[in-house]
């Protein structure tokens, strides 16, 4: 378990990118709901913690593809393949998240940087 | 209806495919492409395939999920709509029958007069022509981009980083003025300069000079040396792209009865003045209620929300009972910024920058008509862009 913040500093309908590797986003739905996914979509290079977000699903900022929060499943194209949902508790007023230890689906060019592609 | 044919198979047909079925089309459904390749997605052509960090596989739109149950007839272009047999005739003979009809054809890159004939010279707009530019961005080679829009920027942004001296070209005394507005079309462009490449603005080209095969050793065609301006300036160039807008795949058209202008005049729907066959992506122009003409949207947001709605409109018997279509959206990586515009913006709108500020290339910018939200431009801001563009979805133009 990794600690993130106090549930107090993410207010519902804020969300938080957390430089983990690789990063994931922390969203505090206007439910009241505290959820994680990775944070960089599968289809291109866009943080989704700067989506939109409504009800459990939040659309990418970039191309509009749709994730399920609670699942990290993509709900809307483009996208193809899901982000990784991890497990998150909130504990004496603090967000915890356990990471997933899946493999994450970074997209293509992010893919490429990682390992030293063409550009780099 | 029972039998769908699309004409096209990239980005706008497989949406239009995807929406058919979405909406309960249980019938025959073909999909016909002039391209050999299942529909692909071209924005990184112009950056991260082209650089090579996004392959040949990342750039598929389908999924696994897909289930279209649709025949693919592709490597041949549709040559002639013949509606009064429900007949689609293509370039290798092949005949199709259909009772509804989405044309997807989407449009071609505008070339330079003559380039075709020089080694060297390139447009980008499919993944061969991007496979043959790639083969062409060597370190240390002078490229001239003729056009600073948007594929012409992203080319020379991705040039740069692969170490090449570029000089883009643009007629236009300001870059991108049209679609962003002369103040701020300046700052994005400031880009390039501040990138190492050289702009070049309010000069157009005269023509592009090349070395005949004889003089040089082995064979092939003539090959690109330089582009001449009409003010008299030479710029030596190894290689030259030509970054000049598209043209709509419409010429089949002629003929077959659809009103045509630049591109296949549509109602707001997508709707055409024939009831079962309607026309989405590139190759449409979509009456614009707002701005009470119809032209084309020539973005990837466009060609992939769009055909939910010209499908609608088709399985109505050709009537749009819907509403008015999400303002166009589109976005641009270039040197490493994120550039993200929606709306449409005219001369005379008041532009207020509310987030950032120019002289770092990180802002929001606000364009008003009338004290009303008309467009937002954003630069390095997406997470702003996507709030604002909420609120100029829920205020649309009118003029």
């Amino acid at each position: 378990m990794i600690d993130i913040c106090p549930l107090a500093d993410l207010p519902p309908g804020e969300a938080l990118r957390v430089a983990t590797d690789p990063p994931i986003a922390v969203f505090h739905t206007e439910d009241g709901e505290v959820f994680a996914i990775d944070d960089t979509c599968s289809h291109q290079d866009a943080s989704l913690a700067d989506g939109w977000v409504e009800g459990c699903e939040v659309e990418c900022p970039l191309h509009a593809s749709r994730f399920d929060l609670r699942t990290g499943a993509v709900d809307a194209p483009p996208a193809k393949l899901p982000v990784r949902a991890h497990v998150v508790a909130v504990e004496d007023g603090l967000i915890r998240v356990e990471l997933s230890t899946a493999k994450p689906n970074l997209p293509p060019d992010i893919r490429a940087r990682l390992s030293g592609g063409a550009s780099r | 209806m029972r039998r769908v044919a699309i004409v096209g198979a990239s980005l706008a047909g497989l949406s239009a495919a995807r929406a058919l079925r979405a909406q309960g089309f249980d019938g025959k459904l073909v999909i016909v492409g002039d391209e050999s390749r299942r529909p692909y997605d071209r924005p990184p052509l112009s950056k991260g395939f082209l650089v090579g960090d996004v392959a040949e596989a990342d750039l598929a739109l389908e999924s696994d999920d897909d289930d279209l149950d649709a025949d693919w007839l592709l490597g041949s272009p549709a040559s002639r709509l013949d509606v009064a047999c429900g007949a689609i005739e293509l370039a290798d003979g092949t005949r199709i029958s259909a009772d509804g009809v989405v044309l997807a054809t989407g449009s071609r890159a505008r070339r330079w007069p003559g380039g075709d004939q020089l080694a060297g010279v390139h447009v980008v707009r499919t993944v061969d022509d991007a496979l043959a530019l790639r083969e062409d961005l060597r370190a240390g080679a002078r490229l001239v981009v003729i056009g600073a829009g948007f594929v012409g920027a992203e080319v020379a942004s991705t040039a740069r980083t692969l170490g090449l001296e570029v000089t883009v070209v643009e007629a236009a005394p300001t870059p991108l003025a049209v679609q962003l507005g002369e103040q701020l079309g300046a700052v994005v462009s400031s880009a390039h300069t501040a990138n190492g490449t050289t702009l070049i603005c309010g000069v157009t080209v005269a023509g592009l000079t090349g070395e005949h095969r004889s003089l040089r050793a082995g064979v092939g065609p003539d090959r690109v040396t330089g582009v001449d301006l009409v003010d008299g300036r030479h710029l030596p160039a190894d290689v030259v792209v030509v970054g000049i807008g598209g043209i709509p795949n419409v010429d089949w058209l002629h003929g077959s009865g659809l009103n045509l202008g630049n591109g296949v005049l549509c109602g707001a729907g997508g709707e055409t003045t024939i009831p079962n066959v309607v026309a989405v992506g590139d190759c449409a122009a979509w009456h614009d209620e707002a701005h009470g003409v119809a032209h084309r949207v020539e973005h990837w947001t466009g060609a992939f929300e769009r055909p939910a709605t010209a499908v609608a409109t088709l399985l109505a018997g050709g009537s749009h009972h819907g509403g008015a279509v999400r303002a166009p959206y589109f976005w641009s990586d270039q040197y490493g910024t994120r550039i993200q515009f929606a709306g449409a913006t005219r001369d005379g709108d008041e532009v207020t920058v509310e987030e950032g500020s120019c002289d770092d290339r990180c802002f929001l910018a606000a364009y008003r008509r009338d004290d009303r939200l008309v467009a937002v431009l954003a630069v390095d801001q997406p997470r702003s862009f996507a709030r604002w563009r909420r609120q100029l979805a829920t205020a649309p133009a009118r003029v």
